[in-house]
C-alpha cells in the first residue's frame, strides 16, 4: 500500500466517524493547549518577577538596616539592643569604597502634595541626585536633584507624571512652589510615566533631598542605601566592603544587612523555572490522558470495523498495511489535535495578555515543543496496540462481523 | 492443469470442550477454469471449505497446492500476496466499504497492493463499465441496489485479474432476477477462463455449474465429475 494511499485512507476513516473523532481531538487539544497556557502563566510570572527586580537598576547592592541573619553571640549586641541607624554619614562613606559607582541613600515616607487646592498623597523619597541614574529613572522634563553637601537639602522636588497630571493638568509643572507637608517646595523636574517599580510605583513618587525628607519625616535614620558596584563582576567585592565599612563605622557591630539584587533575581528566576516545570508536569498529564483517549477511540474504531478489516485482509492487505492505516489515523488523531491546542494555547496566552498587560505571558519555546511532540508521542504509542490488535484479527471471524 | 490439489486436509474446530471435525480426509482435484458448486447442508463444511481455498484458514493437517505450490506453509503476508494476486472473494452480503464509492471500492484490492493511481483509474473505468456500472461511479454502497452492489463486489473481485474466484452465497440477499443476472455475470467470467468455485443452498443455481460437490459432515459425499 502506498503512503498517499495509507493516509488517505486513515483520513477518510476518520473523517467516518466525526463524533468520535472530533471528541479524541479536542481531547488532545485540551491537553496541548493546558501545557501551552499553564507554562506561559508560570514563564510570564517568572518574567514578570525579573523584570520587575531588573527595573529597580543594574548591578544593584542594597543596604537594609538590622541584622536579619542570626549570628554568634556578640560582645556588642549585649549592650545595645537596638541596631543603629543607617545615617546620611553611612551612605557618604560608602562612596569612597573603589568597586563602587555610585551611592544614594533613600529614606521614605508619606506625605500630601497641594497645589492650587488641589491635594493628593504621595509617597515622599528623600534621596540624592545620583538615586535618579542608579533606579533607571528618565527625567521627562527639568533637571536632576542638584549636586550639594547631602546633609543640606534645597527646597526643590521632581514629581512623578501621574502627580502632575493630577495636580497640575495642563499647566506647566515646572517653576511652581508646590506644598509638601509643612514646606513649600519648587518643582524642578517631572520623572517620565514608568508604571511599576517593586511596590513603589514611580508616577506616585515625589523625590526631595534626603536630608530635607529626614527633617519632614523627624527621623536621622536611612530606609535604605542603594549602592551600584562598577560592574557585574564587583558585586560581590562591593557587598564585602560596603558591610565591612559599616561594621566599622558601627564600632565593630554588624547591625545592617546587605543584600544583592543578582542573588534575590537568581533565587526567583530559580524558584519560578521550578514552577513553571511542575505546572508543565502537571498539564502533561493532561496529555497523557489525552494519549489513552486517543487509544481507547483506536480500540473502538477497531472493534467496529472489525468486518472491514477482515474484508481488507481477503482482499489481500497485508498485516503491516493495516497496522499503518491504524497507527496513521491515531497520528492523525493526535497530530490535528496537538496543532488545535497549540493554536487554543497561543490564542488563550493572547487573551491573558489583552487582560493583564503587564503580565508578560508567552509560552516558553521548550514548553510548546515539548508540548507538541510529547503528545504525537503518546497518540502514537497509544496508537500502537489497537492497530496490532487490528492486524492480528483473524480474517474468518472477522469477516463474520460485518 | 490442476489449479487447486487438496489431500488429506483435516480442519478441526474445539467447541467448548468437544471437537468438532469441520473437514475431515478431504482429498480435491480441481481444473483451472472449472465452474464447480459446493452444496450441502449448513455445518457440512462449505464454508470452512471455501475459507481455506481462500487462504484466510489454515488447515490442521494435509497439503493444499494452488498453482503447484504448497501455500499452506506460506507466512500470513505471503498468503495476503497470495489472496491479492490469485483470488477474489464475492460474499452472501457483498462486503462493501460504506464510506467509499462504488469506484473506491472496486480500486480498493489496486490501493491494497500498491498499484499506481492512474492505471488503477484506467482500470476502474473499464471495468465500471464492463459491469454497467458507469454512472454510480461516485455513490456510495447505501445508494445502490443490490443487484448493483453485487456488481460492484464481483467487479472488486475481478480487477486484480485473479485465477480463481470464489463466491459465497452470492444471490442469497438477491432476489430471483437480480440473482440470475449476476450468476449470468460470474459464468460469463468464468467463460473467459477464470475458475469459479460457488457455494450455495439453492439446487437450481447448483445445477447451472460444470460440477457439483455435495458435502456432509466434513466429508465429501459427491462428486459429479468422479461419478
Amino acid at each position: 500500500m502506498r503512503l498517499t494511499d495509507t493516509l488517505r485512507f486513515a483520513r477518510d476513516a476518520a473523517l467516518g466517524t466525526p463524533l468520535r473523532t472530533a471528541l479524541s481531538v479536542l481531547a488532545m487539544s485540551i491537553g496541548v493547549a493546558a501545557v501551552v497556557i499553564l507554562t506561559a502563566l508560570g514563564d510570564g510570572a517568572r518574567r514578570y518577577v525579573v523584570g520587575q527586580f531588573s527595573s529597580i537598576g543594574t548591578n544593584l547592592v542594597i543596604v537594609l538596616p538590622g541584622r536579619s541573619g542570626t549570628g554568634g553571640f556578640n560582645p556588642a549586641n549585649a549592650i545595645t539592643s537596638t541596631p543603629r541607624d543607617l545615617t546620611i554619614d553611612d551612605a557618604a562613606s560608602l562612596r569612597r569604597l573603589p568597586t563602587v559607582r555610585r551611592v544614594a541613600p533613600l529614606a521614605v515616607g508619606n506625605s500630601e502634595i497641594a497645589y492650587g487646592g488641589k491635594l493628593r498623597e504621595a509617597m515622599v523619597a528623600g534621596s540624592t541626585a545620583e538615586f535618579i541614574p542608579i533606579r533607571n529613572f528618565v527625567l521627562a522634563q527639568g533637571q536632576a536633584l542638584p549636586e550639594e553637601d547631602w546633609n543640606r537639602g534645597s527646597s526643590v522636588v521632581i514629581i512623578g507624571a501621574k502627580i502632575r497630571d493630577e495636580i497640575f493638568g495642563a499647566e506647566s509643572a515646572l517653576g511652581k512652589l508646590v506644598r509638601i507637608g509643612d514646606r513649600r517646595l519648587r518643582v524642578i523636574g517631572v520623572l517620565k510615566p514608568t508604571g511599576q517599580g517593586l511596590g513603589m510605583n514611580t508616577d506616585e513618587l515625589v523625590i526631595v533631598p534626603v536630608s530635607l525628607a529626614q527633617a519632614m519625616f523627624n527621623s536621622n535614620t536611612l530606609f535604605r542605601i542603594l549602592v551600584e558596584a562598577n560592574s557585574r563582576e564587583a558585586i560581590p567585592g562591593a557587598k564585602a566592603q560596603a558591610l565591612d565599612t559599616l561594621k566599622q563605622r558601627h564600632r565593630g557591630e554588624e547591625d545592617v544587612t546587605v543584600i544583592t539584587q543578582d542573588a534575590i533575581l537568581a533565587t526567583f528566576d530559580r524558584l519560578l523555572g521550578a514552577l513553571t516545570l511542575g505546572v508543565a508536569g502537571i498539564a502533561a498529564i493532561s496529555l497523557a490522558v489525552a494519549g489513552i483517549l486517543v487509544m481507547n477511540v483506536m480500540l473502538v474504531a477497531v472493534t467496529q470495523r472489525t468486518g472491514e478489516i477482515g474484508l481488507l485482509k481477503a482482499l489481500g492487505a497485508s498485516g503491516r498495511s493495516i497496522r499503518l492505516a491504524f497507527l496513521a489515523e491515531a497520528a492523525m488523531l493526535s497530530a490535528v489535535g496537538a496543532l488545535v491546542g497549540y493554536l487554543l494555547g497561543q490564542l488563550g496566552a493572547f487573551g491573558l495578555r489583552q487582560a493583564f498587560p503587564v503580565f508578560p505571558a508567552y509560552p516558553p519555546d521548550w514548553a510548546v515543543i515539548a508540548g507538541l511532540s510529547t503528545a504525537l508521542a503518546t497518540g502514537l504509542l497509544f496508537g500502537v496496540m489497537p492497530a496490532r490488535r487490528a492486524a492480528s484479527l483473524d480474517p474468518v471471524q472477522a469477516l463474520m462481523k460485518h | 492443469m490442476a489449479l487447486i490439489e487438496l489431500s488429506a486436509i483435516e480442519r478441526r474446530f474445539l467447541l467448548g470442550d468437544t471437537t468438532v471435525n469441520a473437514l475431515a480426509g478431504l482429498n480435491l482435484h480441481i481444473d483451472s477454469g472449472e465452474y464447480v458448486a459446493v452444496m450441502g447442508p449448513s455445518g457440512s463444511g462449505k464454508s470452512t471449505l471455501l475459507n481455506l481455498l481462500g487462504l484466510l484458514d489454515r488447515p490442521n493437517a494435509g497439503t493444499y497446492r494452488l498453482e503447484g505450490r504448497d501455500v499452506t506453509t506460506l507466512s500470513p503476508d505471503e498468503q495476503a500476496t497470495v489472496r491479492s494476486t490469485r483470488i477474489g472473494f464475492v460474499f452472501q452480503s457483498f462486503h462493501l466499504v460504506p464510506r467509499l464509492t462504488a469506484a473506491e471500492n472496486i480500486a480498493l484490492p489496486m490501493m491494497l497492493a500498491g498499484i499506481a493511481p492512474a492505471e488503477r483509474q484506467r482500470r476502474v473505468a473499464r471495468a465500471l463499465s464492463d459491469f454497467g456500472l458507469d454512472n454510480r461511479a461516485d455513490h456510495k454502497p447505501d445508494q445502490l441496489s443490490g443487484g448493483q452492489r453485487q456488481r460492484v463486489a464481483i467487479a472488486r473481485a475481478t480487477i486484480m485479474q485473479p485465477a480463481l474466484i470464489l463466491a459465497d452465497e452470492p444471490t442469497g440477499n438477491l432476489d430471483r432476477h437480480t440473482g440470475e443476472d449476476v450468476v449470468n455475470l460470474l459464468e460469463a467470467l468464468n467463460g473467459q477462463g477464470v475458475t469459479l468455485i460457488v457455494v450455495t443452498h439453492d439446487p437450481s443455481l447448483g445445477a447451472r455449474a460444470g460440477r457439483q460437490l455435495v458435502m456432509e459432515d466434513g466429508r465429501l459425499k459427491s462428486d459429479s465429475a468422479s461419478a
